[in-house]
């Protein structure tokens, strides 16, 4: 009793936000899982008038509320078109963060965030075993994955046609660096992200092969930690938090003008829930942390906005191809950037944009809603699939790993045959030494 | 008991399709009005019109109280259920049966998405005017039961004039059938025009029918702003003196403009008293020359700002303005209750200047905007219903605003309907009598009482 007494303290330090809905139902229209299932416990409204009822302690037991939490895509659309300006996703995340102290992290969970994410070196060698033997794993828990970048285990599960995890990984094949300032005048420092570092190595090649052909230096250290996002979605703010100190240690006294990252969910992380959640920490700290975050930057971004990339006046060679671009949530809804990843694709004379219906709805994935929900995420995936089809395009291109893995699978079940590329993958192929 | 009633209920329309856990019920007793929340026993979510009579029905026989939820965001209490009352969802009920354009009618089952259904119209070349601020999101089964307006009311009308027909479920769960697909119709009792505005207190909806029309060809917009209320009411007065009718003229206060460019940085003039947004749309030469006249009439009446939208873009800025008015107004406080209360038009001023006394006297904050054309105002108080010493000012405040609207031979609510907000306020407006006139015929068709109780008449 005397824990629910502390829950519904701790609710009620977030009661201004609760109270800035106004029940309007707006988020009616663009909530990707309420557009399944018709549920008013899963769109916005719902969830936060819940909340409420537990911090009026008119609701007794917390488990309801957690499922419908739980039943959500931290995708952003309800709060980037909110008429009342209602923070949903500090709302939510805190939210998980109470309701996980409440009943305790599942211990599968806790052995992944604490033990894995929170020791980058012993993650990437456990990962770096089950890469030799991923036939051999079939089928272990699915409540130890948080988020969309958790799915870096997902391959284990049977039965999903998962991107295996790469043979090398990227901190494999590239070696740690830091290198001066070329002809552009700029420095990145490369925030890879876990999906990319894991399974997408080819992107952050990319990244690299782009920044060496403009004249950017780059500063990217191995020691890098996870952005934090997976073990916050499932409500442990306790390893988010070791995770953004490991990455202040490595980041925060570096000389760079701007962190790139190639990961939607990444960039919007370190932007947007950083310093939220730096709100209660030290002021130092406070300010360290909202320093390096307003300097974080999607890789599109970047090389449109600071480095000025324009089309390749280079003859590049090969058919014509046909591309279609999804916006993750995470850049467009959290960032507002879907420009600069569609001209990064117009910068190869190659490529032909065929915009598909639906182009910045959500894909379904969402993190550990992947794996709880997999029906429901597939149901919404199906949909984005469909939409890609239609365009007839060969290659679906996105900004965010994360996506790129739930796209793959539902592409990959229909039997398709598009690629799927990042932006900074298409620029990379005008540039000379491929 | 409950688990009982849930059986019966599971019977009619699945397991899936009945809420009855302790979330569900809290997730279906509150609206989009201010109004404390109230328990329902259950929801249940009917697939087919089959079931949508069985569930009343039963109802009906177990003497449950029965209210029907589209999107719930209805500002007046509409879908509060009664206290262990059924919530019914018309969710899963949202085909659009046939969209006919030789005939240009549509027919659609209730749980319809209004912008849905809008688009689909328009892809067919057609046009389906009603558009509330709220159809990204309401249904059609919303809209008729609260009988729903917009933004073109004034030369369009609101929803009331586009039922042709429909087809509702009584108590006893059978289908009454009224009006039809022609233009014409007198077969039988006009009860669809008796279903319009009823919010859920005489019959459950199944299908509407709903006329169509050509959309306008072309269409311009304007805004003009003005260092005075007074010029901005006689340009409006004049507009409508000249014969033109435009499809839309919106109005928003020296409050509304300057929370507007707080927010929204849309370039608006923040010393103003009044903006108006016009649209005139039909035939292009037509509007041409309209848009040229009410252009001049701003200026001959002194607007100190005019600005022609002479593109889509131009337009899209144009209208930015008045799209944001709600959301600017509804950061400001945590808590925002918008009225409705509306005025044949000439009254405007006085209603403006009665809005400001109120403001003053129980010292809230209210923004006023709405549409000029039509004489519906929005005053939209900001204030946190956690205070209660303000809250019950708050209250003083619409009783006040009420009386005012209603010396000034106005109405309660040009749109928001009355549902449990307003009902205390009818007699004020329509006397003892009509009171009980509508009781009397709720009586006769609802013996028992089970639909929506509480609403409109209170009783
Ligand atoms: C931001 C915002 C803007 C708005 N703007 C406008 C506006 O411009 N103009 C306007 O008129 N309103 C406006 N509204 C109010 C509201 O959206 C409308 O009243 C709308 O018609 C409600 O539709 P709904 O589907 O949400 O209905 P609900 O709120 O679910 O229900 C409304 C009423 O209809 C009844 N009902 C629903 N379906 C049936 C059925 N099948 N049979 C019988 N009764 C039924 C319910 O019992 C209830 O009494 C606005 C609301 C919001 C939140
Ligand atoms: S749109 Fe915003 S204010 Fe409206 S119900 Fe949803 S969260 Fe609340
Ligand atoms: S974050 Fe996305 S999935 Fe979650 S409630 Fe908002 S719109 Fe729905």
């Amino acid at each position: 009793m005397s824990e629910m007494r502390q829950l519904v303290g701790l609710l009620k330090q977030i009661d201004d936000q609760l109270v800035a809905c106004m029940r309007c139902g707006m988020c009616q229209a663009v909530c990707p899982i309420y557009a399944e299932t018709g549920l008013e416990g899963h769109v916005a409204r719902g969830k936060i008038a819940l909340l409420e009822c537990l911090a009026d302690e008119v609701i007794r037991d917390p488990a309801g509320v957690k499922e419908r939490l739980d039943a959500c895509l931290l995708c952003g659309s309800c709060q980037a078109n909110c008429p009342s300006g209602v923070k949903a996703l500090d709302i939510f995340l805190k939210a998980r963060a109470f309701l996980t102290g409440y009943y305790g992290l599942p211990p599968v969970k806790r052995a992944i965030f604490r033990g894995l994410l929170q020791n980058p070196k012993l993650f990437d060698t456990v990962l770096g075993v089950a890469s030799k033997f991923q036939g051999l794993f079939t089928k272990p828990v699915n409540d130890m994955l948080g988020s969309s970048c958790a799915r870096v285990f997902s391959d284990l599960i049977g039965g999903r046609h998962f991107a295996p995890l790469a043979d090398k990984p990227l901190h494999d094949v590239a070696t740690q660096r830091d290198t001066p300032r070329g002809h552009s005048g700029l420095k990145i420092a490369f925030f890879y992200g876990c999906v990319v570092d894991k399974m997408f190595p080819r992107i952050g090649e990319a990244v690299l092969k782009v920044c060496d052909h403009h004249g950017v230096g780059v500063f990217m250290p191995h020691a890098q930690a996870c952005c934090g996002i997976p073990a916050l979605s499932s409500g442990d703010r306790e390893t988010f938090e070791k995770l953004v100190a490991l990455n202040m240690k490595v980041f925060a006294e570096a000389d760079f003008d701007v962190l790139v990252t190639p990961c939607a969910t990444c960039t919007s992380t370190i932007k947007k829930i950083w310093p939220l959640m730096a709100e209660d920490l030290p002021a130092t700290t406070r300010f360290q942390v909202k320093e390096l975050s307003a300097k974080v930057k999607d890789i599109s971004a970047f090389l449109i906005q600071d480095v000025g990339v324009t089309p390749a006046d280079v003859a590049v060679s090969g058919e014509p191809v046909t591309v279609t671009y999804h916006d993750p949530c995470h850049l467009k809804k959290s960032l507002g950037i879907s420009a600069e990843p569609r001209a990064l694709i117009g910068c190869n004379p190659r490529y032909k944009l065929q915009e598909m219906d639906g182009a910045d709805s959500c894909c379904g994935s969402g993190g550990s809603f992947t794996l709880q929900h997999y029906d429901l995420s597939k149901r919404i995936g199906k949909r984005k699939r469909d939409n890609i089809v239609a365009t007839g395009a060969t290659v679906a291109a996105t900004s965010c790993p994360a996506c790129m893995l739930q796209i793959g699978d539902m592409l990959s079940q229909a039997g398709d045959t598009l690629a799927i590329r990042h932006p900074v993958e298409i620029y990379a192929e005008t540039l000379a030494g491929r | 008991m409950s688990n009982h009633l849930s059986q019966k209920f599971e019977e009619i329309v699945g397991t899936g399709n009945v809420l009855a856990s302790e979330v569900d019920r809290h997730n279906y007793a509150y609206d989009a009005a201010v109004l404390p929340p109230q328990l329902p026993a259950l929801a249940v979510r009917p697939e087919t019109p089959e079931a949508l009579g069985r569930v009343v029905k039963t109802c009906n026989e177990l003497g449950l109280p029965l209210t029907v939820r589209g999107s719930g965001t209805n500002l007046s209490g509409g879908t509060i259920p009664s206290e262990g009352g059924v919530v019914v969802l018309t969710g899963a009920l949202n085909k659009i049966i046939e969209i006919n354009e030789a005939d240009m009618y549509a027919v659609v089952q209730t749980g319809v998405v209004t912008a849905k259904f809008a688009a689909e119209v328009a892809k067919r070349g057609l046009f389906y005017p009603p558009d509330p601020g709220s159809q990204a999101v309401s249904t059609m089964g919303g809209n008729v039961a609260e009988n729903a307006g917009g933004l073109r009311g004034l030369k369009y009308g609101v929803t009331k004039d586009y039922v042709m027909g429909m087809s509702f479920y009584d108590v006893d769960g059978e289908l009454v059938k009224t009006g039809s697909r022609t233009v014409k119709c007198v077969t039988g009792m006009n009860l669809h025009g008796l279903m319009v505005g009823s919010e859920g207190t005489l019959g459950v909806f199944n299908e509407i029918i709903l006329k169509l029309v050509p959309p306008p060809k072309a269409s311009k917009a304007m805004m003009a702003i003005f260092d005075d209320l007074g010029k901005a009411s006689e340009t409006v007065a004049a507009i409508i003196a000249a014969k033109i009718v435009p499809a839309t003229l919106e109005y928003m206060d020296d409050f509304t403009i300057k929370t507007v460019e707080d927010f929204a940085h849309a370039g608006l003039p923040t010393d103003a008293k009044a903006l108006l947004l016009i649209e005139v749309d039909g035939h292009p030469a037509q509007v041409e020359d309209e848009a040229a006249e009410v252009e001049a009439i701003c200026k001959r009446i002194g607007a100190t700002r005019i600005q022609v939208a002479k593109d889509a873009v131009e337009r899209n800025k144009v209208w930015e303005a008045r799209r944001a008015a709600l959301s600017a107004l509804a950061r400001v406080r945590p808590t925002t209750v918008l009225e409705d209360a509306t005025v044949p038009r000439s009254k405007i001023p006085a209603m403006v200047g009665a809005l400001e006394k109120i403001a003053e006297k129980y010292k809230l904050t209210i923004g006023t905007f709405g549409h000029a054309g039509d004489g519906n105002l929005h005053p939209t108080i900001l204030t946190d219903k956690r205070d209660h010493a303000e809250f019950a000012r708050v209250e003083a405040a619409i009783d006040e605003i009420f009386d005012v609207a209603l010396s000034l031979g106005g109405t309660l609510s040009g749109e928001h309907g009355i549902g449990m907000a307003k009902s205390k306020y009818m007699v004020k407006e329509v006397g003892q009598g009509s009171i009980m006139y509508a009781k009397r015929l709720k009586a006769a068709m609802d013996p028992k009482n089970i639909l929506n109780p509480g609403k409109i008449t209170g009783a």
